[in-house]
């Protein structure tokens, strides 16, 4: 067992040999050490010691019977409401700006005692897949400081991978939590579209966001899930348990593995770590079929019309009157105009304007209409699909993770999510975890494979990947 | 499909935005925007033999709740009020946009 899991953790708090105290500790002082070069964190909180001596007292009194996530250090990705703290969403825009009231997703964390050590750096708005388009400065993969940790939640990912915490929440509108996850060698998982709460996240695209842990085993990633997860009233689009169809666990699932897919621009050493993992499946008496999903292939086109269309009217209240930077002007539109020119960086404005194209008069039915219908076609097709088979088996990225300012083209850089976005579209959940690694320039580069299951088959993912991976770490 | 966005398209768009652009990012949008247009496009020959049907957006349902107040009164006021750049008393200030007559 990886010695930084909660489970471990929790284990060793119970017995007495370890303490919440000095688990606290431990995780500031890596950030100490590493984060000067990995710069995963946007913000430290000092006072979580205050709340891991108090856990570090309970576990003396009380033992097991304690909350399942007491004295455990945890990140948030900066984009993650916590009252009283800087949440900046890594945008100039909000670099001042302090949160009122907790997300119900820290509400609930800290309900089960987990202990917020800091806030993790990010692609601002969430809008990248290096964490490159950080207001503040890009972070660092901690197993190759040349190249980046993926995105948008790529703080959260190094966060992990550099040892400073068992888990760091993310959040993933087009791949955001298993892109980073891929390439920084951890488990990160994208729940079905409604099964965690959205309230207190800064929204990017209401209709593809949703929040998940990145963490060192399937396990833990299961656990916080389900405290993080649940019917909440501040979020109308949260699912009850009975919203879906019960997805039924087996012992041995048909995989489907959409061929044609891979068939272009999938590095070499990803196809053979992925081929590698297929004959583990039916070594271990599982099945695995080649499936055919046209629609899930044209996912990224669909996905570049939806997600700006919903950035551009999400962050229209950025405005520079209630909140957030302000610029100075002789007239109202001056102020909305210069605010949001300095406040936003490249990428949110390319978004932004692009948003706005697509919804504007004479293109909306060529452009938004069209994706929309396309969003439902390839649901109709996932739904079709899952008849057949119970797991959609797809590498996580294309590549292991690239280098630092490689990818200046954005068109490059969002095929990276070429496998990820479709799932946020069709709002069935996926699992990524590693599944070998890539040699690059003498570095073992970590590469995740992505299990997407039907809506509402979250608890499936979880057990067969608690049986493939958590067995080997 | 080919799609070049005209820079006067770009300087429209970024009226309707509020987002004042330099120069040089209308040099550079210019280029992105139209590879990107031009890529994102193929979703009109997709959906071409289905031009007919709506397509069904967000939720399914409704979710109703109780018509009655749940904060407290002022609970956040102040707390709001000051991330506000520019406040007088208990409101927002904001430039003037109606001219008063002599």
């Amino acid at each position: 067992m990886k010695e930084n899991t909660i489970a471990t953790l929790r284990a060793r708090f119970i017995a007495g040999e370890y303490t919440p105290a000095a688990a606290v500790q431990a995780a500031l002082d890596c950030i100490k050490e590493k984060d000067g070069e990995i710069h995963a964190f946007l913000d430290v909180y000092e006072d979580a010691l205050l709340a891991a001596a108090d856990a570090t007292k309970q576990y003396k009194e009380k033992g097991k019977d304690t909350p399942p996530l007491l004295g455990m250090p945890i990140a948030l990705k900066n984009n993650i409401l916590m009252k009283g703290k800087h949440v900046t969403a890594a945008s100039k825009m909000l670099e001042h700006y302090t949160a009122i009231y907790d997300a119900t997703i820290v509400q609930r964390l800290t309900e089960a005692g987990a202990i917020v050590v800091g806030a993790t750096n990010m692609d601002e708005f969430a809008m990248g897949g290096s964490t490159e388009n950080s207001a503040f400065g890009p972070t660092k993969n901690p197993h190759d400081t040349t190249r980046v940790p993926g995105g948008s939640s790529g703080g959260s990912a190094a966060a992990v991978a550099m040892g400073a915490v068992p888990v760091a929440i993310g959040t993933d509108t087009g791949g955001s939590i298993r892109q980073p996850a891929s390439y920084c060698g951890l488990v990160g998982f994208k729940p079905t579209y409604g099964a965690v709460s959205r309230y207190g996240l800064i929204a990017m695209g209401s209709s593809l966001d949703q929040a998940g842990p990145l963490t060192n085993s399937v396990t833990d990633a299961e656990l916080v899930h389900d405290t993080m997860a649940g019917i909440d009233s501040m979020d109308a689009t949260t699912i009850a348990p009975d919203t879906y169809p019960e997805v039924p666990l087996k012992e041995h699932y048909t995989f489907g593995v959409p061929r044609h897919f891979l068939a272009d621009g999938v590095d070499e050493g990803v196809l053979q770590a992925f081929e590698a993992h297929i004959a583990r499946l039916e070594a271990a008496g599982h099945t695995v079929v080649d499936i055919s999903l046209p629609l899930f292939e044209k996912g990224l086109a669909a996905y570049y019309v939806v997600m700006p269309a919903e950035v551009s009217s999400n962050l229209a209240r950025y405005d520079g009157i209630r909140y957030g930077h302000s610029a100075p002007a002789d007239d109202l539109l001056g102020v909305y105009e210069k605010s949001r020119a300095e406040g936003f960086g490249k990428e949110v404005k390319r978004r932004i304007l692009l948003g706005t194209y697509v919804l504007s008069s004479g293109y909306y039915d060529a452009y938004y209409g069209k994706a929309e219908l396309v969003r439902k076609k390839m649901r109709e097709e996932l739904a079709t699909t899952f008849e057949t088979v119970d797991i959609i088996l797809t590498p996580t990225a294309p590549t292991p993770a690239f280098k630092l300012g490689e990818k200046e083209d954005p068109l490059a850089m969002y095929r990276q999510d070429i496998f990820t976005v479709p799932v946020n579209l069709a709002g069935v959940p996926a699992l990524s975890f590693p599944m070998g690694t890539v040699e690059e320039e003498g570095k073992q580069l970590p590469v995740g494979v992505q299990y997407i299951g039907p809506l509402g088959g979250d608890k499936r993912l979880f057990a067969i990947g608690k049986t493939i991976y958590d067995t080997t770490i | 499909m080919l799609h070049h966005m005209k820079r006067e398209e770009i300087t429209h768009l970024a009226t309707l935005s509020r987002i004042r652009l330099s120069e040089e990012e209308l040099t550079n949008l210019e280029k992105e925007l139209s590879s990107i247009v031009s890529y994102v496009s193929v979703v009109s020959d997709i959906a071409a033999d289905d031009a007919m049907a709506t397509p069904k957006v967000g939720a399914r349902y409704n979710i109703f709740r109780k018509d009655e107040i749940t904060n407290k009164s002022d609970y956040y006021t102040s707390d709001i009020l000051r991330e506000a750049p520019c406040i007088e008393g208990r409101y927002l200030a904001v430039k003037k946009i109606l001219e008063t007559g002599e």
